[in-house]
């Protein structure tokens, strides 16, 4: 399923921008993270020699040997644990899950272990930790391979989970995730792997966790969106603009903690809110969203806050997933329904 | 056909029951003042685990679950461990905790529901109990890559009870310890039991030691109620963790004399004549007939060792009784290295919570008015 190899990020101690792909970013952040602290392990399934199904591991092995970058057996389970006995002991493991659909033997070790390590010990051991994992359809891939269920992650006291929209955010945040001294999970839109190519600097610079970005300013609605959502949001804003309708879009970035005070600021300037996302609609993270937008940002509402989800069915095979992603029709019927509310 | 492979399983005993040592006993593992401290810890073990008891049935603690039957297996994982080797428990491993420098009002203050116990003030690495079964031995693989991949000459045991063999974790963290040649010692505790299943039923293997075979590690069966045999082939496991010829899974037979927990009864499903049988076996009496037999024990000691025991044990709960609560704070202080921004004003209402819990059942209104309160909002 991953037609498009990319070629191997080759290392530069000269931070020049380079121009590359959201995968590539990734490759590069674990090359920094790996250059510049010894404690950083990576491992998982086909990481090694392979490089990765996504090539997001590609050439780190070769270039950091066998004991820094390793292929594990095939038994996420175990890659969670692993990651959280490497942790407690002062390593720093970034381990890959190779698809999200295969996150969930994970469960148990986020919950009950890596997330509550800190407090169950008052801060005697804790778990810096990161789980990578790749997210969401719309590539054609095969059953289990195109889920979205970020939200049972953010639900779980203890963890974060970040999710990058373009190649700089995902060096910035992936950066911030490894050195973050809490476990982390960075889900990765594998959608937008290899959409486009921007200019990265590989300076070594984290970008905030626990912040929304406002990747877009407007004044007559706020889209709220992440991972591959933000292309379609940025889409609908360009459609939306040809029609007068300037909409400010905000890539949450880090779903939880949540940062609702950027998400507030803009409501009041907008008065409009319409949250995106692909995973399932019922107890998905726009009813937290919106739940929050209503109870702290009542009287700045001119309309409901409107949600543009998937639907609360198992994602569709390949040839049907088109029909279960919101798009950026979706979204820009939502903002005019938004716009039309009396 | 023919065979391409072929396994055994070795069983180790030395101290039989009636505290007779075979001829065959490793004189290290065998040493006087070994088993005399040895004797020493297991006796602790079980007075404090008797009076640990004691303070669940008297609503001072909250559920414990005993050690009861598996003091050998303990004190001879605990004796047999360098300091600066690795301990990953399970939830019965009072006795290897204690010897670690884990205290007793530790242990106390985690089953009476406090997490400050599991913040060990002697032993800071060491990781805490762990209640979700067989997840723990995934966190020792772990953490004996890192030894490994650091190149250190340390090893990890963890403990796990015969149930725990039928998970996934287990075989998983195996396999991988096989495959990385990994310094770990996985010991598990076959105290026929897992809560009310007995072992025939938790698997149709004829040992569990026989698991490691697919894992491509040595495993063995050993006598649990034996401190010799345990501490033998735990100290073993260990020195070829050391040398870098990797794990070891050793099943130690013993029988769980107790309930499963505080919160279990187990004449609901455990044979009364079955226990006679298993008490026939337990572990301190053979050692302290042992111990006579070698002119190493005396009334007298017994009696000062019980002394002894009993005033420490004291102490313990007293230190326990009178730790000052956690401030109610305390709940948001360790999740992360720091409290988030945005659940800031979860803090707000905690603070709110607890002050109309303190005060008076019937002030309705002033609750009402709390609720509403500014402190309550997102702000």
């Amino acid at each position: 399923m991953n037609k498009a190899v990319a070629a191997p990020q080759q290392h530069t101690d000269v931070a020049t921008p380079a121009r590359i792909t959201l995968v590539e970013a990734v490759n590069l952040a674990l090359a920094r993270a790996l250059r510049d602290d010894p404690d950083v392990v990576v491992f998982g399934e086909d990481v090694g020699v392979n490089g990765g199904v996504f090539r997001a591991t590609l050439g780190l092995q070769e270039r950091f040997g066998l004991r820094r970058v390793m292929d594990t057996p095939l038994a996420e389970n175990l890659i969670a644990g692993l990651a959280v006995g490497m942790a407690t002991q002062g390593l720093k493991p970034v381990a890959e899950i190779q698809f999200m659909g295969f996150i969930y033997a994970t469960l148990e070790q986020l919950i009950s272990h890596a997330a509550r390590m800190r407090n169950r010990t008052r801060g005697r051991l804790h778990c810096p930790l990161v789980i990578r994992a790749p997210y969401g359809g719309g590539i054609h891939a095969p059953e289990h391979h195109s889920e979205s269920t970020e939200a049972i992650l953010a639900h779980i006291p203890g963890l974060r989970v970040v999710v990058p929209s373009s190649p700089a955010l995902a060096y910035g945040l992936l950066l911030s995730a490894i050195q973050d001294p809490d476990p982390v999970v960075f889900l990765e839109p594998k959608r937008i792997y290899r959409a486009v190519k921007r200019e990265v600097i590989d300076d070594g610079q984290g970008l905030p966790l626990d912040v929304c970005f406002t990747l877009r300013e407007g004044e007559d609605a706020t889209l709220v969106a992440w991972g591959a959502m933000i292309p379609e949001c940025l889409d609908a804003a360009v459609q939306l603009a040809d029609l007068g309708v300037n909409v400010e879009v905000i890539d949450v970035a880090t779903l939880a903690p949540l940062d609702m005070q950027t998400i507030l600021d803009s409501v009041k300037k907008t008065g409009r809110c319409v949250v995106v996302h692909e995973a399932a609609h019922h107890g998905g993270l726009g009813a937290q969203i919106a739940a929050t937008v209503s109870e702290l940002g009542l009287l700045s509402l001119l309309a409901p806050v409107q949600r543009v989800s998937g639907f609360d069915t198992p994602m569709p095979l390949l040839k049907n997933e088109h029909y279960y992603l919101p798009n950026s029709g979706d979204i820009v019927a939502a903002v005019q329904k938004a716009l039309d509310f009396a | 056909m023919h065979t391409v492979a072929e396994f055994s399983i070795g069983y180790r005993g030395y101290l039989n029951s009636q505290g007779v040592l075979g001829d065959d006993a490793p004189s290290a593992s065998s040493a006087p003042e070994l088993l005399v401290r040895a004797y020493g810890a297991m006796v602790l073990a079980r007075i404090f685990d008797a009076k640990a008891i004691a303070l669940q049935r008297t609503g001072q603690m909250g559920t414990y679950a005993s050690c009861l039957g598996q003091e050998a297996i303990g004190a001879a994982i605990g004796l047999a461990m360098a300091e600066d080797d690795l301990f990953v428990p399970y939830y019965r491993d009072q006795a290897t905790q204690l010897l670690r420098g884990v205290s007793m009002t530790e242990i106390l203050q985690y089953w009476g529901g406090d997490e400050r116990g599991s913040n060990f003030a002697r032993q800071r690495r060491d990781l805490p109990n762990c209640v979700p079964i067989a997840t723990q031995i995934t966190h020792a693989a772990g953490a004996a890559s890192a030894f490994k991949l650091r190149k250190l000459r340390q090893a990890v045991v963890v403990t796990c009870g015969d149930g725990a063999t039928s998970r996934g974790d287990f075989y998983e963290s195996i396999n991988l310890a096989g495959a990385w040649q990994l310094p770990l010692v996985v010991v598990v505790n076959n105290n026929q039991w897992a809560i009310s299943v007995r072992r025939q039923y938790q698997s149709g293997a004829a040992t569990l030691a026989q698991k490691a075979i697919a894992a491509g590690i040595p495993g063995e069966q050993v006598d649990g109620n034996d401190f010799i045999a345990v501490h033998a082939a735990v100290s073993e496991a260990l020195q070829r963790a050391y040398d870098g010829k990797g794990a070891t899974l050793i099943e130690a037979i013993c029988y769980r004399l107790s309930d499963h927990t505080t919160a279990d009864d187990a004449t609901r499903y455990r044979p009364a004549e079955e226990l006679k049988q298993a008490w026939q076996q337990e572990p301190i009496k053979r050692l302290q007939t042992y111990l006579h037999q070698c002119g190493l024990w005396s009334a007298e000691r017994e009696q000062g060792l019980q002394a002894e025991v009993q005033e420490a044990v004291a102490k313990a709960v007293a230190a326990y009784q009178q730790l000052p609560p956690a401030v109610p704070e305390s709940l948001f202080e360790y999740v992360f290295a720091e409290w988030p921004a945005a659940y800031a004003w979860q803090r707000d209402m905690l603070r709110h919570r607890v002050a109309r819990m303190a005060e008076p059942s019937d002030s309705l209104e002033s609750g009402i008015e709390g609720h509403h309160s500014k402190g309550t909002s997102h702000e």
